[in-house]
């Protein structure tokens, strides 16, 4: 069977479940006639016209707020951010409305929305494409956030958060999209709140996202060569967190760094290591590590780019400490 | 022009000079409902302060008095339970006339289980979505998008999904402070663009908080905005019902013939401050006075007195069942459950 590349699997997720549910529709920037800046939604204006695929001005905070009150009525929108950055600009509505609004109206009204696009840093994107906001939306009760990070779980995940009932925001990354893989066969729908086991190890857990994720890949491959047994955990659900299962995997290696594109303060891994700390206390040897960005805004220049960013010696470095009992 | 206007300023002359919304004509029937209506929001109204100050109720407390004419001349035009409407921080009086019980909004400003968003909203966040009320939201202009996108969802279902029954109005209500928000052009002009059904209802009281209305924008005829868009856009009597009534119903047709949205703005006035907490003390006399002798409760009974469409006993008698309304009101939200502790952490997710 073919390989699809990652921004075609989360075109056929959408697609598919346009077509299996006539309430579905897209908004956002260039997403009909264009196809998407990423081209994710290429083609569906075509098949499913222009009020269900819809073309919006670049106005992100009433076209997010539109989608809201969308939702509230009947429809199941997603909104693609052209870059999540942008969503900033949102962040009244994401936070005040598809957050809290549920909450807020004692039951009334769900907002099955979802909140897509591409996040991370890319190539030399400059500071304001080059952002992280998983880690600023965290706090908001009441959505959900997953990162994605194959082609594979982009397109199950995909059709998890359409047909969810609650808002998710919904994190791709801006230099996974030409990923390509087999896919599995059928209507498949991966879990929006299990973290994925990518491989099983005793010596130590490392706890990623996103396309942190294929970094790790890279650093686990040599530590197996110098005979450093790795457990790697994608979290996909960013919130709630699987704790089920990275507890598992601490109570067998007792150790564990978490790596992360986001930065350091104020991160994903400063509240995964807090539940951590809260949790799995009695099951580590050793205090657990946080690899992340540097608190700076993604300088322009590649060199400096390349130093704001974890990279993959880094995660083989700290492996090598922690097993060694340096840490 | 009314010569007190001058000494009561600038909002003032611009109701003065009004050109007249010509002779208004209702009937017993709806002239009785809307004086029902009116009536219902004034004394719920000035109930809401009582309990405030007797510390039932807490937090910002934003009254309606004295704008009356906009919520019951625009929502009583609409069709209950189809149209959906769309509020802010001052919403009491947009609920009422929506629908939702008096016994639900006092209960919710106390607090209670019983409460139309129970408890968990309060007066800033009163829901209904069986009266199909978005919402009262308490930033400036964020309900707007939500309002555009209920239009959206009567559009799409119409010709997305080919339902012809599916003509539903939203009616978006603010204050001439949102009018100087990004969130008001950027949805006029989604919403003129994609013809939506919806009316974006401006309550020009002239004040936000203690922000003239003229210190704040470049126009203040917020009306002629809509031009810009090319959408329509009226400037109405908003002491007057029957006027802002007749308007509505303008703007409501063009929405269910799918012509699109308007821009209505309603000349009002609050007769209290901003909040119960607000000190009021930039509006002058003359100001209040000018607005005050344009009661819109007074106007219509008094329309309807010279008509002979209601005796002054007749009008009494609503006032008298109004009341009873309002104190049962007050009872049933007193003796009201508060809710559940061990509820604390539901209805975060869709599920619970």
């Amino acid at each position: 069977m073919a390989e699809t590349l990652l921004f075609n699997a989360l075109r056929d997720a959408i697609d598919e479940e346009m077509a299996r549910d006539p309430y579905v529709c897209v908004f956002g920037e260039d997403v009909g006639q264009y196809g998407g800046s990423y081209k994710v939604t290429k083609d569906l204006y075509e098949k499913y016209g222009e009020l269900r695929v819809l073309d919006t001005p670049i106005a992100e905070n009433s076209f997010t707020g539109m989608a809201v009150g969308a939702a509230m009525t009947g429809l199941r929108p997603i909104v693609e951010g052209m870059n999540m950055g942008f969503l900033l600009l949102a962040f009244n509505q994401i936070s005040n409305n598809m957050g809290m609004l549920r909450y807020t109206s004692g039951g009334n009204f769900t907002i099955p929305t979802v909140v897509r696009g591409p996040g991370g840093v890319g190539r030399q994107l400059g500071a304001e494409h080059s952002q992280r906001l998983e880690a600023y939306f965290h706090a908001v009760p009441g959505i959900k956030i997953v990162a994605v990070s194959t082609p594979t779980n982009a397109k199950g995940l995909m059709k998890a958060a359409i047909r969810d009932n609650n808002p998710v925001l919904f994190f791709e990354h801006v230099l996974l999209y030409n990923l390509s893989e087999e896919l599995p066969e059928g209507d498949y729908v991966c879990a929006l709140d299990q973290a994925d086991l990518v491989r099983e190890g005793k010596d130590v857990t490392i706890l990623t996202y996103s396309r942190m994720r294929h970094h790790c890949l890279k650093a686990v491959e040599q530590l197996e060569a110098e005979g450093i047994d790795v457990e790697l955990i994608d979290l996909i659900s960013l919130k709630p967190f699987d704790m089920q299962t990275i507890s598992k995997s601490i109570r067998k290696t007792h150790k564990v760094i978490v790596v992360e594109e986001c930065m350091k303060t104020g991160g994903i891994g400063a509240e995964l290591i807090a539940l951590i700390t809260e949790q799995c206390f009695d099951d580590l040897d050793a205090r657990p590590v946080r690899l992340s960005s540097q608190d700076i805004p993604t300088p322009y220049n590649g060199k400096l780019e390349n130093l704001t960013i974890i990279q993959p010696h880094q995660i083989v470095e700290t492996a090598r400490q922690l097993k060694a009992g340096r840490i | 022009m009314d010569s007190s206007a001058g000494a009561a300023g600038s909002h003032a002359e611009r109701l003065a000079a009004l050109y007249p919304a010509g002779p208004s004509s209702v009937s017993r029937e709806d002239g009785l409902m809307l004086y029902r209506d009116m009536t219902l929001g004034r004394r719920f109204e000035d109930k809401c302060a009582e309990m405030y100050y007797r510390g039932k109720m807490f937090g910002f407390v934003h009254l309606y008095n004295g704008q009356e004419a906009v919520s019951t001349g625009v929502i009583k035009a609409m069709k209950a339970q189809h149209d959906w409407f769309c509020s802010t921080y001052r919403d009491h009086v947009h609920a009422l006339s929506a629908g939702v019980p008096a016994r639900e909004v006092m209960s919710e400003l106390f607090g209670k289980e019983t409460g139309c968003s129970k408890g968990r909203g309060g007066s800033m966040h009163l829901f209904s979505k069986e009266h199909h009320l978005l919402g009262g939201y308490a930033f400036i202009g964020e309900g707007i998008p939500v309002a555009l996108g209920a239009a959206f969802t009567s559009r799409y279902k119409r010709d997305a999904l080919g339902d012809a029954s599916s003509d539903a109005v939203t009616a978006a209500f603010f204050g001439d402070g949102t009018c100087n928000n990004g969130q008001f052009f950027e949805c006029l002009n989604m919403a003129a663009l994609w013809k939506l059904p919806i009316l974006f209802v401006v309550e020009n009281n002239k004040w936000a908080i203690g922000m003239a209305h003229d210190r704040a924008t470049s126009d203040p005829e917020i009306w002629r905005k809509a031009a810009a868009f090319g959408m329509a856009g009226e400037e109405v009597d908003g002491m007057d019902v029957l006027a802002v009534r007749a308007a509505a119903q303008r703007a409501i047709e063009r929405a269910r013939a799918g012509e699109g949205p308007t821009l209505l703005e309603c000349l009002t006035y609050r007769f209290r401050g901003h909040s119960l907490a607000d000190p009021d003390e930039l509006r002058s006399e003359a100001e209040k006075t000018f607005w005050a002798e344009r009661d819109p409760i007074k106007a219509l009974a008094a329309h309807l007195q010279e008509h002979g469409l209601a005796s002054a006993e007749e009008l009494k008698a609503v006032e008298k069942e109004i009341d009873a309304e309002v104190a049962d009101a007050i009872s049933f939200a007193l003796a009201a459950p508060e809710p559940d502790p061990a509820e604390l952490t539901r209805y975060i997710w869709a599920e619970d």
